[in-house]
């Protein structure tokens, strides 16, 4: 049988997703034997434009990337946004807390005309995308698991319960019990509760259950005493796109 | 000789973000030499206005998934010089140590996955894996392992987990300490291979005098967290007067901004250290020096990828000898740490400016922030260090080219890619951050 063709892209984004293939290990080569990896930039520089499985880490920010993502789906067969940038808009979102204009001009200056830019899109927000790895960096064994059901042409259901879940199987004493917010409450899990076993606190960088338990939150908020903005400047960081998902189902009625 | 000369390196590969090599030469003369830096802005410094000092180091980690581990201590210690917060000596320790991991780990990548395959005549190191699979395997395996004692260390090295502003919010259990020494120890038969493999390493001959700059200090130890700020010409500042060094300056075809100080460009990164610092090398790492025909001033840039091994040996070693003290002394776990938002005023908050200088795998980074009497962030700037470089590598192209003109244009063209790939450029990260001016600063 003939190995599928796989091809990294990056848009917007610090490329540690991409970063977390290469610590695979010599277990990479494993992977390796399964499918033929035609295009990687970071680390390879052969080029090709012929590719069955599209993997891509970032966000869109500019109209060049909206070309550019249009044109790698029309390619791929299946489409991998991989990392919180390309599934949620996660860290880039945050220019949307801001007017465009002014957050280019407070970097740049008179230099902001040389610099396009556009609102931060995850991007299903553009194209369709067939499967979703959160995270922020992705976590390595859902990465694995997405990978075999793409190369299977299987679906993959990601986890829609709260980071909670996955937090109480570790037996993590809860942030709130110490004091501290945490958006463990109303997030994806399928991290395994991956900062939280290391002592942090969970800051959403998979992005929000689709149903959230709004009045458990709020009881939550009220038994720490913990005012509801901190909470929605904490979501703002990673999930602040959303509000383009939420807009977008408004226009459609 | 009449010759012309279009070289054109659109998204240069085997490097970390966007950039294009432009070199145009007609009837023989150098008529345009650029890095062209095409990385998309991503505006972090304005994003950072408005959040606790407390997010900082979670955001500004997100800036580069290579020195995520760098760019969280330089944050970090912003934070902590503009809130007034010491440190303890144990959370120093700690920090050291996990500095020279990342320095490790990011080496290893670049001197094996991005530079190897130029010097064996591969596109990448994946024809290796037919041809040198023993060089593959160990390269994957010493990356493996560094992630493997940052994993334990901090979570995890890709957007290190526990490192925050006050210290860490999880410490190394004594299993933890024995496993990430036993770790270590096995990587030096590793390192040991990888000095052969770099003895046989044909580097391009080719130096131009540089002006070097990086952390420097009065003290015995090799400055990787904290000292002055010195170069090969002279210069000494503390580190609060990092913009009378770095002296920006805008060019229209790089979204990172340039930089100078004695003379019109300057060089950061592994062999910028090693010229400085060479006398305060660990004594096996002065050793390897020897076996690898260095010794400083060297002002050849290809041989940065030289420097980064011997700076291996040096990280290897003194992280070793930092965990037997941490086994032998004890880890104090009373220090452990969960801030937040700072919720409970774990962390005296008061208004202030703050710098971190820290060198990171490629150079010298600055994170500089301004907050207000709530630890709200007003203003952030951040100066990475292939910034600093890109305009050192086109000095360094403008020179080169007219030497290599009789090569073919593909010699060229791998010629330009291996000097602008030596320099281990980190371009996500240094068009993040441009041209940042603060009114009454």
């Amino acid at each position: 049988m003939r190995k599928p063709k796989v091809a990294f892209f990056d848009f917007s984004c610090c490329e540690g997703c991409q970063l977390q293939v290469a610590n695979f290990g010599e277990a990479l080569l494993d992977i390796l034997g399964l499918i033929d990896v035609v295009m990687f930039r970071e680390v390879m520089s052969e080029k090709s434009d012929n590719y069955d499985v599209a993997i891509v880490e970032g966000s869109i920010t500019t109209s060049h990337d909206v070309e550019r993502i249009k044109k790698i789906r029309a390619t791929a067969k299946v489409l991998i946004a991989y990392g919180s940038c390309a599934t949620i808009g996660g860290i880039n979102g945050m220019k949307n807390n801001f007017d465009l204009e002014d957050i280019k001009k407070y970097v740049y200056q008179d230099g902001a005309k040389y610099f396009e830019s556009i609102s931060t899109h995850p991007l299903h927000q553009i194209v369709k995308v067939d499967y979703f790895v959160h995270g922020c960096p992705v976590y390595q064994p859902e990465f694995v698991k997405v990978l075999k059901c793409a190369l299977a042409g299987l679906s993959y259901v990601v986890p829609d319960y709260a980071v909670c879940v996955e937090c109480r199987f570790n037996e993590n004493v809860c942030m709130y019990d110490k004091g501290i917010t945490c958006l463990g409450p109303v997030t994806r899990a399928g991290c395994n509760s991956w900062c939280i076993n290391n002592g942090n606190i969970c800051y959403g960088c998979r992005g929000m259950v689709s149903n959230p338990a709004k009045n458990g939150q709020m009881d939550i908020l009220e038994k720490y005493k913990i005012p509801l903005d901190w909470v929605q400047n904490k979501m703002n960081m990673y999930n602040k796109p959303r509000e383009l998902d939420i807009n977008e189902q408004k226009h459609k009625g | 000789m009449s010759k012309n000369i279009k070289v054109n390196v659109e998204y240069l590969t085997r490097v970390e973000g966007h950039g294009n090599i432009v070199v145009n030469v007609a009837d023989g003369k150098l008529q345009e030499c650029r890095l062209d830096i095409v990385e998309s802005p991503r505006f972090f410094e304005g994003m950072l206005r408005g959040r606790s000092i407390f997010e900082a180091q979670h955001i500004t980690s997100r800036i580069c998934g290579i020195c995520a581990c760098g760019h969280t201590l330089a944050s970090i210690q912003a934070a902590e010089d503009a809130l007034g917060f010491i440190p303890s000596e144990q959370t120093i320790k700690l920090r050291k140590f996990l500095l020279h991991m990342e320095n490790l780990d990011s080496h290893i990548l670049h001197i094996y996955l991005l530079v190897a395959p130029d010097l064996l005549g591969v596109k990448s190191f994946v024809p290796l894996i037919q041809t040198h699979n023993t060089v593959v395997r160990r390269a994957l395996r010493m990356k493996k392992e560094c992630n493997d004692v940052c994993d334990i260390l901090v979570g995890r090295h890709v957007h290190p987990i526990s490192a925050i502003v006050g210290g860490f919010t999880k410490l190394p259990r004594e299993k933890d300490l024995l496993r990430m020494l036993d770790i270590l120890v096995n990587l030096r038969a590793d390192m040991k291979a990888t000095l052969e493999l770099a003895k046989t390493f044909k580097f391009p001959q080719f130096s131009r005098p540089t002006e070097y700059v990086s952390l420097v200090n009065d003290q015995g130890e090799y400055p990787m967290l904290s000292g002055d700020l010195g170069s090969t010409d002279g210069l000494r500042m503390p580190k609060k007067d990092y913009r009378k060094l770095t002296n920006e300056f805008v060019v229209s075809h790089s979204s990172a901004k340039h930089t100078k100080a004695s003379r019109q460009s300057y060089a950061v990164g592994a062999l910028a250290r090693f010229n400085l610092n060479y006398d305060k090398l660990h004594p096996k790492a002065k050793e390897a020096a020897k076996a690898l025909g260095m010794k400083p001033p060297v002002t050849n840039p290809y041989l940065n990828t030289v420097a980064q091994l011997i700076e291996c040996v040096h990280s290897l070693e003194d992280s070793i000898e930092i965990l037997q003290e941490l086994k032998a002394k004890g880890v104090d776990y009373s220090q452990e740490v969960v801030v937040g938002l700072n919720e409970l005023g774990t962390i005296p908050v008061k208004a202030g400016t703050g710098v971190g200088a820290v060198e990171v795998p490629r150079g010298i980074l600055f994170h500089e922030y301004e907050i207000d009497n709530k630890g709200k962030i007003i203003n952030a700037n951040c100066i990475i260090p292939t910034g600093q470089n890109v305009n050192n590598i086109e000095q360094d192209m403008k020179e080169l080219v007219p030497q290599i003109l009789d090569k073919s244009q593909a010699e060229i063209t791998l010629l330009m890619e291996m000097l602008v790939r030596a320099y281990d450029p980190c371009i996500s990260c240094s068009a993040h951050f441009l041209n940042v001016k603060f009114v009454g600063w």
